[in-house]
């Protein structure tokens, strides 16, 4: 079939690209757009390696189609730090042996960086739920429950002290 | 691991929908939230040569309920479904079982009409409507049709959904009173298929009796398998370990479950049993509060 143009927002940036319809999502960020941050896995929807944020929830690039994502907008891990400066997630990661050979770790980051946002009380059996959807062969896993578990602590203590 | 080519529409209302879908023919396919049918376009097991987009029908997104019947639009996210106050209130085994589908990530896209119409046979969501007694509603060009859970699903993946129609809507009946219900899995990792799933609901009198029963176990047939003998042999009776026990028994006796790489036919016969007095107690137990 002939190629469709779509417009995307990623990262806050406008996108207008020509694509083939079976052109996946994951492989128009890493390739159309050159935002190779967001990696590529199993492509069946299981390592959660390919995990961004579409609007508002986060899901995997690889199960959905770029024409699909005609008019949406999209957050990747290269949308995260602001001026070279780290979200306080990103640095929880690299202070709680978040990550190692650093594979997963960008479509860990988005799935995190949603669910915090949308259970900023979330205890560590809801972040181990969270990162079921995820492969990660380094760390054990521990260092990442760490490091989200630390955020949700350090956003509720920032919040207090707006507060007071 | 990349789809073969396919044409693309992305219709914006149903009428537009099932118009594309008749002109495709049987070279079309209805995408949702794709979370099952992209993994097998990924691996080329499957090859629509077009794609019919309904993320644009807008109106198949609701949740409502009226008249003791819980109406839940195919387009319905299965996040929404999980953090929606009308289901929790009204239908508590289908907001506990919604956390056993898939993970968080692919729930956010997933929809309830498709996880539905792929009919996997250990899914957990055909398993809820097998075990709620509910009904989907099925459009095509110039009809629309209300089908029975029992009659829908007819074996593997497959259904009473004919290839030029779209199933736009599920009902799921209200049971009133004292009720309880289970949902349990077991699956080797969290987030897997099943191996076995079971899925229970009761409503109980005041002393404890049970005036209706609803058991149906995932994994274990090729479609959602409703034990009726679970009626029979619980109405009117208050739950006893006995009666479990006699249940599991006939359980293990009924299911012909398939022996694959995962487990062996006659672990999941086992799990079958041990599954089914579980959630038998379980549903009890909250029944009786």
């Amino acid at each position: 079939m002939a190629m469709q143009e779509i417009e995307v927002t990623i990262n806050g940036t406008r996108y207008e690209e020509m694509v083939e319809p079976r052109m996946l999502l994951s492989d128009f960020l890493r390739e159309v757009c050159g935002l190779t941050g967001t990696h590529v896995g199993c492509e069946h929807g299981v390592c959660g390696a390919c995990t961004v944020v579409l609007d508002d929830a986060a899901v995997r690039s690889c199960l959905i189609f770029a024409v699909q994502a005609d008019d949406r907008s999209i957050l990747t891990v290269e949308g995260l730090a602001q001026n070279g400066e780290l979200t306080t997630l990103q640095k929880n990661f690299k202070e709680n042996h978040g990550l190692q050979c650093g594979f997963c770790t960008s479509g860990i980051l988005m799935a995190a960086t949603d669910f915090i946002e949308k259970k900023p009380e979330a205890d560590s059996q809801e972040i181990k739920e969270m990162l079921s959807g995820h492969l990660c062969r380094c760390t054990g896993y521990d260092g990442i429950v760490k490091a989200v578990e630390k955020t949700i602590e350090e956003n509720k203590n920032s919040v207090k002290e707006l507060n007071t | 691991m990349k789809p073969a080519k396919f044409d693309y529409h992305r219709p914006d209302n149903l009428p537009d929908a099932l118009r594309l879908l008749d002109e495709a023919g049987f070279d079309g396919k209805i995408i949702a939230g794709g979370q099952s049918l992209v993994p097998i376009m990924n691996m080329r097991l499957a090859t629509p040569e077009c794609l019919i987009d309904i993320n644009g029908l807008t109106d198949l997104d609701f949740i409502e309920c009226k008249d003791h019947v819980v109406k839940i639009g195919a387009m319905t996210r299965q996040s929404q479904v999980e953090d929606s106050e009308v289901v929790g209130q009204n239908i508590p085994l289908l907001k506990e079982a919604v956390p056993f589908i898939g993970h968080v990530q692919t729930r956010n896209r997933g929809t309830i009409g498709g996880s539905i119409v792929h009919a996997d046979p250990s899914a957990e969501l055909p398993l809820v409507l097998m075990t709620l007694g509910g009904k989907v509603k099925i459009s095509s060009g110039d009809e629309e049709r209300i089908v029975d859970a029992e009659d829908f699903f007819i074996t593997y993946l497959t259904t009473d959904l004919m290839p030029t129609e779209i199933l736009t809507e599920i009902h799921i009946p209200v049971w009133e009173g004292q009720t309880g219900h289970s949902f349990m899995e077991v699956a080797r990792r969290h987030g897997d298929f099943a191996l076995v799933a079971a899925s229970c609901q009761m409503a109980v009198d005041e002393v404890g009796r049970i005036g209706n029963v609803r058991l149906a176990l995932g994994g274990v047939e090729a479609i959602p398998f409703l034990i009726e003998d679970a009626q029979t042999v619980l109405c009117g009776e208050q739950l006893t370990e006995g009666l479990i026990e006699q249940l599991a028994e006939i359980v293990g006796e009924s299911v012909e479950p398939e022996s694959d790489l995962h487990a062996s036919e006659e672990y999941r016969r086992h799990l079958a049993k041990v599954l089914t007095s579980r959630t038998l107690r379980q549903a009890y137990e909250r029944a009786r509060g």
